[in-house]
């Protein structure tokens, strides 16, 4: 078997990074060929110059053995290579054939076929047992059918090369299932997938060899299936990988914040959280876990600010805060990671050192007299970028939509961590980031609670709320249905209270 | 209200309600194609003001002269209009400024050069506009002939013919599915081969030759001259077509004749009894104030093209 996809040496400079650094990728036809590395590795460079979306400086690509030139994304098509974007280009208000033929519409006369587009679409979709209704509008189907669309544009156009961008991220776990299986069942009948990941549980499961980048160079190229995921992670970081959180015990002091029947509604107008009580305590880290949906939103919401408390009371230390606006309530002590990111964490728009300073950029010494210090402002995102080694392409200048999800993370802990808040809410802390940053932001979520902080963390990963908390507690159609301590429980035990039934209040305590 | 009134609104209902239906299918090719126009008003007054001039130029030697105008009037509307494609696709300006800036622009620009050709601030006055007729056969139909086929204006049935070439061509031509895509999600357009900058040029090109069409048909039939307030706000009015008519050729059909109908009714106000009593300004002021209740009502809700209004980036997530 040769190789259908040959990268030689490619070389790409963006201003002020070196995005691909002499990197060779060779993958064999009719295989699987996962391509690893960190947010900002460099895969996305790499694959969007083998699509004709990017030129690079140095480098040649053969595909089939032939030297070609990809100019752009026209010729990547004609050549046979299609992409799966990890941001669906889909029209909402078209029916899933119409996005699939879009370009390249069979014609009866002047007009659309769309009967036999129909056809040609339902045909693909059985063959690769996609189960796509071609009649149906993308407004209407799941996420995970979208990303079939997306699929079938490209067989539809005859790629015998599949790139897939992250195609995991936004997909549920049974989705993600599937996929892998449509994945198998693609190469059977003779595509090449070139797969872009960080997830080394799905390289494990579906790929046949996985190239490894780190900070756009070339680590190596190994077999999947005689290589742990230990070893994969250790190239991809440049050092060995704790899967597990390193901490001592907990030391737990006074309670930091308390919550005390908090009624909250959601989005639908309904309770979401009902008559909910919590502490947290300084030098503890607080799990909550529960099925995504089940009011961890709502109550996060609800303390932050950005909900409004129908009843019920939450204290901060023994101030009340349940009316208080943001800003005060920031003020008195709360730091606050968001669950979206985008929306509540980063304003996308403006640079990174402008979104280093969006709590305190009224205080001196980042003002005074109404009069913005740029120069303050800038030594700050200096100072925070290094020691949280936020990685942009224009340092403090860079806008935060073209950083890379990771980075924009380790963004928001920078500016929260360094506010140091006596409250830490942290949501979703990790979702769509890499190993390496994970297990970074873990550390100081950690380093936080050692220094006697009170930290509530609400993820949907229970791995994470296993190795990071010290207390879980669960929270099940808004209400807490039980505490337990993180070293005495499995998994088996949350997912029981998880799903409402096992009930659970701790010795002594007060749920 | 006798019957018989009724039938004598029809000539005058579809005499206003074509410009207005014309006009807001060009407001449809250019949103479609991702394009807010509201620049139709400006362009509508060019397209009056280029249908007048050559018809009164040219009355003396031929008696097409009229259709020659409308011909000119759709050709300076696509000249007009391209103000606006150059300021929106390559300049990425807001499009509501362009389209604002054309509509003051035009004004000034129709009564300045009405100056340099006639010497005033209007054209001259043309003896002969576009005639009614009257379709034989079709009028022996039954009520339908007295309505649409005796003493009509044929600029109706030129409405009526873009309103199907309009749907055909937007709604069941590969072409229009490339088009409507550019309005809904010009990335994914884009990605799929499809050159952006062209269909909005496009678009925008559609809504110019439409709108001075319209313009042109609005002098011919329902005044004597071009002045500065020959077109009063029918732009606007198709604009608000549009909304109404969801951004779909037969709903812009709808909502056409429902303005049409809502302006001839104040001609007609004063001889139907019921509304008799109420003062005649009220109906002039009827199709306006319809106008900012439609969009009001529907401004907020996003039943309209995705992406219309937006500057393409080819690099936005």
């Amino acid at each position: 078997m040769g190789y259908i996809i040959e990268m030689l040496n490619i070389t790409k400079d963006f201003p002020g990074i070196r995005a691909n650094d002499n990197v060779t990728l060779q993958v064999e036809e009719r295989s699987i060929h996962a391509l690893l590395g960190e947010n900002g590795a460099g895969k996305s460079t790499l694959m969007s110059i083998l699509f004709g979306l990017y030129k690079a400086e140095q480098g040649s690509i053969r595909i089939r053995g032939k030297e070609v030139s990809i100019e752009d994304p026209n010729v990547a098509t004609s050549l046979g290579i299609g992409m799966v974007h990890q941001h669906f280009k889909l029209v909402q208000n078209f029916t899933v054939t119409e996005n699939i033929v879009l370009g390249s519409e069979p014609r009866k006369g002047i007009l659309l076929d769309t009967r036999s587009a129909e056809k040609k679409v339902e045909s693909i979709s059985k063959l690769y047992g996609l189960a796509v209704d071609p009649r149906a509008k993308i407004e209407d189907i799941s996420v995970g059918m979208q990303q079939r669309v997306e699929i079938l544009k490209m067989l539809y156009r005859d790629a015998e090369i599949l790139i897939f961008d992250e195609p995991t991220a936004v997909l549920t776990p049974q989705e993600i299932h599937e996929l892998m299986q449509i994945m198998r069942r693609l190469v059977e009948e003779g595509k090449t997938i070139v797969l872009i990941t960080h997830k080394l549980k799905e390289i494990k499961a579906v790929a046949d060899r996985c190239t490894v980048l780190r900070r756009g160079r070339c680590v190596g190229t190994v077999p999947v299936a005689s290589t742990t995921e230990e070893q994969m992670a250790e190239m991809m970081v440049g050092r060995e990988v704790n899967f597990h959180v390193e901490k001592g015990a907990a030391a737990p002091k006074d309670v930091l914040l308390r919550i005390r029947d908090l009624d909250v509604k959601n989005s639908k107008g309904l309770l979401g959280v009902k008559k909910l009580s919590l502490e947290v305590r300084a030098g503890e880290i607080l799990g909550l876990c529960g099925i995504d949906g089940n009011g961890q939103t709502e109550l996060i919401q609800a303390i932050t600010g950005l909900a409004k408390a129908e009843s019920g009371h939450i204290f901060l230390r023994e101030k009340e805060i349940t009316n208080l606006p943001i800003r005060e309530r920031l003020d008195l002590g709360l730091g606050h990671i968001p669950e979206d990111r985008h929306r509540h964490g980063l304003v996308l728009d403006f640079n990174l050192d402008e979104n280093l300073v969006l709590h305190n950029y009224m205080q001196r010494p980042f003002a005074s007299w109404g009069v913005l210090n740029k120069k303050a402002i800038k030594d700050n995102a200096a100072r925070l970028i290094e020691e949280f080694d936020v990685r942009s392409g224009q340092g403090a200048a860079t806008p935060a939509r073209s950083m890379s999800g990771g980075n924009q993370q380790k963004a928001i802990v920078a500016r929260e961590i360094d506010r140091s808040p006596d409250v830490f809410i942290v949501a979703q802390p990790t979702r769509g980031l890499d190993v390496g940053a994970i297990e970074y932001i873990h550390k100081r979520i950690v380093a936080e609670r050692d220094k006697g902080k009170a930290i509530l963390l609400a993820s949907l990963e229970l791995d994470e709320i296993m190795d990071v908390s010290d207390r879980i507690a669960v929270i099940h159609e808004g209400e807490i249905v039980g505490i337990v301590q993180a070293a005495q429980t499995d998994e088996n035990e949350l997912g029981l209270m998880m799903s409402g039934s096992l009930r659970k209040t701790p010795k002594g305590g007060q749920a | 209200m006798s019957i018989k009134i009724l039938f004598e609104m029809f000539p005058i209902a579809l005499m206003f309600a074509s410009p207005i239906i014309i006009a807001a299918l060009g407001g449809l090719f250019s949103e479609r194609s991702g394009v807010v126009n509201i620049a139709l008003e400006g362009i509508m007054m060019v397209g009056a003001f280029s249908a007048a001039t050559v018809t009164v130029l040219l009355e003396e030697s031929t008696v097409l002269a009229p259709w020659l105008g409308l011909a000119a009037g759709l050709v300076a509307g696509i000249v007009f209009s391209l103000l606006h494609a150059v300021a929106s696709v390559n300049m990425r300006a807001d499009q509501t400024i362009s389209g604002t800036a054309l509509n003051i622009l035009a004004g000034g620009l129709t009564v300045y050069l009405c100056q340099i050709i006639f010497r005033q601030q209007r054209t001259r006055a043309f003896s002969n506009g576009i005639q009614k007729v009257t379709v034989p056969l079709l009028e022996k139909i039954p009520v339908l002939g007295r309505m649409f086929f005796i003493e009509n204006y044929p600029t109706f049935f030129l409405a009526i013919f873009l309103v199907f070439f309009t749907w055909i061509l937007v709604y069941k031509t590969p072409f229009g599915l490339r088009l409507r895509s550019c309005g809904e999600h010009p990335q994914a357009a884009a990605s799929m081969g499809i050159n952006v900058a062209w269909m909005r040029y496009f678009g925008v090109m559609a809504s110019g030759a439409l709108a001075g069409l319209a313009g042109g048909i609005m002098v011919l039939t329902a005044d004597i001259q071009y002045t500065l307030v020959t077109i009063h706000g029918t732009g606007f009015i198709a604009l608000a077509s549009l909304v109404f008519g969801k951004w779909n050729p037969f709903g812009v059909l709808g909502a056409g004749l429902f303005f049409g109908f809502s302006t001839a009714l104040s001609f007609y106000a004063k001889d139907i009894t019921f509304l008799a009593s109420l003062p005649g300004e009220f109906f002039y002021a009827l199709p306006y104030v319809l106008t900012i209740v439609a969009l009001v009502v529907f401004a907020g809700k996003s039943v309209g093209p995705k992406a219309a209004g937006q500057i393409y980036d080819s690099g936005r997530r």
